[in-house]
């Protein structure tokens, strides 16, 4: 038996994040992990910090999404001071390329709704062709323009996720890894979580175990409605540096790769890795920038997503079973800033402020 | 360094080797030209900007990575030498595309 | 080139040619694929037009070859060289690029007959240039009747004292053979030696070889159990320890090999399942006795399959086609059972030189698992040893977290190169099996594709098919 003030399961990178505020705190905290297979989702990311077009429609996650944003720089900056490790961060902005002018349009009005919900704290610039060939060299004849927003930057995620593994055995945080969770008991308060041959007793506990956490929740009287959606990514052999700002299609790294995925925030979801999809995402990468013609594809991967019905991520605390938390997000990179300055705070106080109820899962109960 | 112990009559064509042309056998693949004419590293890597040279000789370690007809990123064991080949060394990444560095603002 | 074919076999090498000939004799519509622009795969690369005026040179094994490529070329099925296969999906749509041209075909049963490769030898310097394999030097040797005067050899294993002794009967002079074979695998081997009395002429040849490479005069130094290569923009020397002191050879060419393994990246990318196989110390697909994988529709022929050699891989790809051809209904159980007896008979005589070879030349943990911690081990996104160790330090269990935390294996040569490393150092990092370890999770396309090939890729369902 194991003993802990706050046992976190899901070492993916909304996990880790938690994990390492938790730490930060001072909560004496054991982060639970599966083995070598457990970080699909949080590997099979874009890495980008983006806020344009997130919570059209919802804008409490809007201001979510802008908060964490908002906090990656001092993210960015404590993790390289405790570990050392250079996430990559930067805010340049980013651009929605738009090819041929139906996309623009409705890029267009989707932008002015959400300025308009966010009350302007939103703020972009949709540009055309000309302009935006300034910001982005190379572009394509039939990337009509796009939408730009100072809000945007991107990181590196997988140095994120190493990062907060890193940071939070740093900060003496206890890591049980290859110990996947089958039962968690909760009685007289606290939490007693089966995982591989060993038990964790927590005082807290935070389901961050990605698409798992559909199965756990309910032990601990939380309803968490996630299912997985593939999306693919295809990555080249490093080259020059030619695009310092993100796109939502293609990403150029630190390293010279350049990533280029499927639409995987607003648009299209799939859910295959079929070749027809890798041939979609090439047409349109090629299009936007005609001389990655040339480029060589070294890698491709298909990650899950961990979605909930509506998109927008779950935050719950259990009625039933206080001190049980859930966090199920599928933008883990962007939200990164929050899960681990705000979320650690809150379950320390043992409530999750109003402005958080947006994000219960109750909001899916048929009324 | 590499010498010929007694090859089978070839024809011979002429590629260039960065602005220097050579008369190689057809048949030849580029790494076996290169490795011929002494010339043991054929990039630099993006790394570190270490030299490296053909290791495998099979298509799978990438280490012989050179620029042929401009195009770079070429595995030299498996392009075999045609007339007119241009093929030169490269140097880190693959030079394609717009340079970021060199558009920046020269007053920054 | 159709856009259907009953059979695909990925690799003309001795295992995909001999499963072309038996395809061909009961008229199943075939394809070979294969990446070099002629058959023979690795042993008899360049058969139909070596290089070398000295037929002599390369051994009397090689020209067996010759007869395999007529059969090939002669048997009516369709076989495309220049042909490099990136992807195989569970489905078998089989993703081709032939001249720059990626295409999508399909086919009711696939042989993947990719061969082996050289196993990754990480001693500090191994990425100086000019220091490169024992197979590549022989692959130079038989495409181009090159050769370099003046190499060391060092390692262990039949192919390196091969390609030595192909050396010294073209006359090229050999600097040292530098051993790497563990005095004590001489007395475990012999524990094996019945088995291989059985097939003395494996015996005999590797006697000759050893033979006929010291009487050229070439130094023979065993027992070394430390490498380094030395050199600052190319390899200059080679410094190596039997004892406690090193000794220094200047060279300007090494050559390094310690056996060879499975090439599994299009298997693994298909999603075969895969084991450890400790006798040989490599990963190898699950295979049925008719060579399927655990993906139906999908079997794995020849060294690709586990390390067994060229005969071996003949006939498995022999028994590979039978097999395929029973299950697309060409032939029946009874007729497949006849026609694979003898091959399956000349497998099993083939294989019991196996475990005499896997005891004697297998390489010890120290050149597997490199002790330096500034030995290079992913050569693409050069990480070594001690950001490895770094890594597994902060909690991380197996080679795909290890490539997220430290780039390794996300190169071009995607973990073909440091794979097999990473597997067991990480394994001895945790001190787990390499069982529980794993491997890297490959993902098509497993060769690097250009973007405008795929983007003009031409998929079944926009075909006339
Ligand atoms: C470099 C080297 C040299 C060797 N030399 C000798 C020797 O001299 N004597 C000896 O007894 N044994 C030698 N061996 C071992 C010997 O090669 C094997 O035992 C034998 O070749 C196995 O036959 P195979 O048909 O399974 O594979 P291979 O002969 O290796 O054939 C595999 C073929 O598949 C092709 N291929 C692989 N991937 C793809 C792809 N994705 N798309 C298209 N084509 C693909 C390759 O180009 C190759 O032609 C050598 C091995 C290596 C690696
Ligand atoms: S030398 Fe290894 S890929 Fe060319």
């Amino acid at each position: 038996m194991l003993n802990c003030d706050a046992a976190v399961v899901g070492g993916g990178v909304v996990g880790a994040a938690i994990a390492y505020g938790l730490a930060e705190l001072k909560l004496d905290t054991i982060l639970i992990d599966e083995g070598d297979v457990a970080f699909r989702a949080a590997r099979g990311n874009f890495g980008l910090v983006w806020v344009q077009s997130k919570g059209i429609g919802c804008p409490p996650y809007s201001s979510l999404t802008r908060r964490s944003a908002d906090n990656w720089p001092r993210l960015a900056a404590q993790v390289k001071e405790v570990t050392g490790v250079d996430l990559a961060y930067g805010r340049q902005g980013g651009v929605h390329l738009c090819l041929g002018e139906q996309e623009f349009k409705e890029r267009s009005a989707l932008m002015k709704q959400l300025k308009a919900e966010t009350e302007g704290h939103f703020q972009f610039e949709m540009l055309d062709h000309r302009t935006l060939s300034e910001l982005l060299p190379g572009l394509g004849q039939d990337v009509v323009g796009g939408s730009y927003s100072s809000l945007d930057g991107h990181a590196n995620p997988l140095f994120l996720l190493r990062g907060l593994h890193a940071g939070f055995r740093e900060r003496a945080g206890r890591a049980l890894i290859n110990a996947p969770v089958h039962r968690i008991r909760p009685h007289g308060g606290v939490f007693d979580v089966e995982a591989g041959n060993e038990t964790v007793r927590a005082q807290k506990l935070v389901l961050a175990a990605g698409l798992a956490n559909a199965k756990l929740a309910p032990e601990v009287g939380l309803r968490v409605p996630v299912h997985p959606l593939r999306g693919q990514i295809l990555v080249s052999e490093k080259v020059r540096s030619f695009l310092r700002i993100p796109t939502l299609h293609v990403r150029q790294t630190s390293e010279g790769s350049v990533l280029m995925g499927d639409s995987h925030e607003d648009v299209g979801f799939d859910d295959g890795t079929r070749p027809d999809i890798m041939v979609e995402i090439a047409r349109r990468a090629t299009r936007a920038f005609p001389f990655l013609r040339s480029a060589r594809i070294v890698r491709a991967w298909g990650a899950l997503r961990v979605m909930t019905p509506d998109g927008i991520p779950i935050y719950d605390q259990s009625a039933s079973c206080p001190g049980a938390f859930c966090a199920s997000a599928h933008s883990g990179i962007t939200l990164a800033a929050t899960h681990a300055f705000d979320f650690p705070r809150w379950i320390v106080a043992g409530e999750l402020p109003p402005e958080l109820g947006a994000f219960s899962a109750r909001r899916f109960d048929v009324h | 360094m590499f010498t010929n112990i007694g090859i089978r009559d070839r024809d011979f064509v002429r590629v260039i080797f960065e602005d220097q042309e050579i008369m190689v056998p057809q048949g030849h693949t580029v790494a076996a030209v290169l490795l011929a004419e002494g010339i043991r590293s054929c990039r630099e890597t993006p790394v570190s900007g270490a030299p490296r040279g053909p290791y495998c000789m099979m298509g799978i370690c990438f280490e012989c990575l050179v620029v042929i007809d401009g195009e770079p990123n070429q595995q030299a064991c498996m392009r075999h030498v045609r007339e007119g080949m241009s093929i030169e060394r490269q140097h880190g990444v693959a030079q394609i595309g717009p340079d970021a560095n060199a558009a920046q603002d020269p007053a920054e | 080139m159709k856009s259907h074919y009953q059979l695909a076999i990925v690799g003309a090498g001795p295992a995909g040619m001999a499963a072309a000939a038996a395809a061909a004799e009961c008229g199943a519509t075939s394809v070979v694929f294969d990446e070099q622009p002629a058959p023979g795969g690795q042993i008899y690369r360049a058969v139909e037009t070596p290089a070398a005026v000295d037929r002599a040179i390369l051994g009397v094994d090689y020209w067996r070859g010759a007869e395999l490529a007529k059969t090939l070329r002669d048997c009516g099925v369709d076989y495309v060289p220049g042909a490099t296969v990136w992807q195989v999906s569970p489905t078998r749509e089989i993703g081709v690029t032939v001249d720059g041209t990626a295409m999508l075909i399909t086919a009711d049963q696939v042989i993947v007959a990719t061969g082996a490769l050289e196993r990754p030898f990480p001693v500090p310097g191994w990425t100086l240039p000019s220091v490169m394999t024992a197979g590549s030097a022989q692959v130079l040797l038989k495409s181009a009747a090159l050769a370099a005067d003046g190499a060391v050899f060092a390692g262990t294993g039949p192919l390196l004292y091969l390609v030595a002794w192909q050396y010294v009967q073209a006359g090229v002079a050999v600097k040292a053979v530098l051993d790497t074979t563990p005095i004590s695998n001489y007395f475990r081997a012999t524990r094996h030696l019945a088995g291989a009395l059985r097939a003395p002429q494996y015996l005999m040849k590797g006697i000759r070889l050893l033979r006929g490479i010291k009487k050229a005069g070439v130094p023979l130094i065993r027992g070394v159990r430390d490498l380094r290569m030395r050199g600052d923009d190319a390899v200059s020397a080679v410094e190596y320890r039997r004892g406690h002191d090193w000794q220094r050879i200047e060279a300007d060419q090494v050559f390094l090999h310690q056996g060879v393994v499975p090439n599994v990246n299009l298997s693994y990318s298909i999603g075969c399942r895969h084991t450890w196989n400790e006798a040989q110390l490599c990963w190898q697909a699950t295979t049925d006795s008719w060579g399927e994988s655990t993906v139906e529709g999908v079997a794995i022929a020849g060294d690709g399959a586990g390390i067994n050699g060229a005969l071996a891989a003949e006939y498995q790809g022999r028994i590979a086609a039978l097999g395929a051809l029973y299950r697309l209904g060409t032939i029946d159980a009874d007729e497949r059972a006849r026609r694979a007896a003898p091959a399956r008979a000349a497998l099993a005589a083939e294989r019991r030189i196996r475990p005499f070879l896997e005891t004697l030349y297998r390489p010890p943990k120290y050149f597997r698992v490199p002790p330096d911690d500034q030995t290079v081990v992913c050569r693409c996104e050069e990480v070594d040893v001690a950001a490895i160790r770094k890594a597994v330090a902060v909690g991380c269990v197996g080679p795909n977290q290890l490539k997220s935390f430290s780039r390794c294996g996300m190169g071009p040569c995607q973990g073909r190169l440091c794979g097999l490393t990473v597997s067991e150092l990480i394994a001895d990092f945790t001190d787990l099996p390499v069982s529980e370890i794993g491997y890297y999770r490959l993902r098509p396309p497993i060769k690097p594709l250009l973007l405008a090939e795929l983007a003009e890729l031409q998929t079944p369902a926009a075909s006339d098919r």
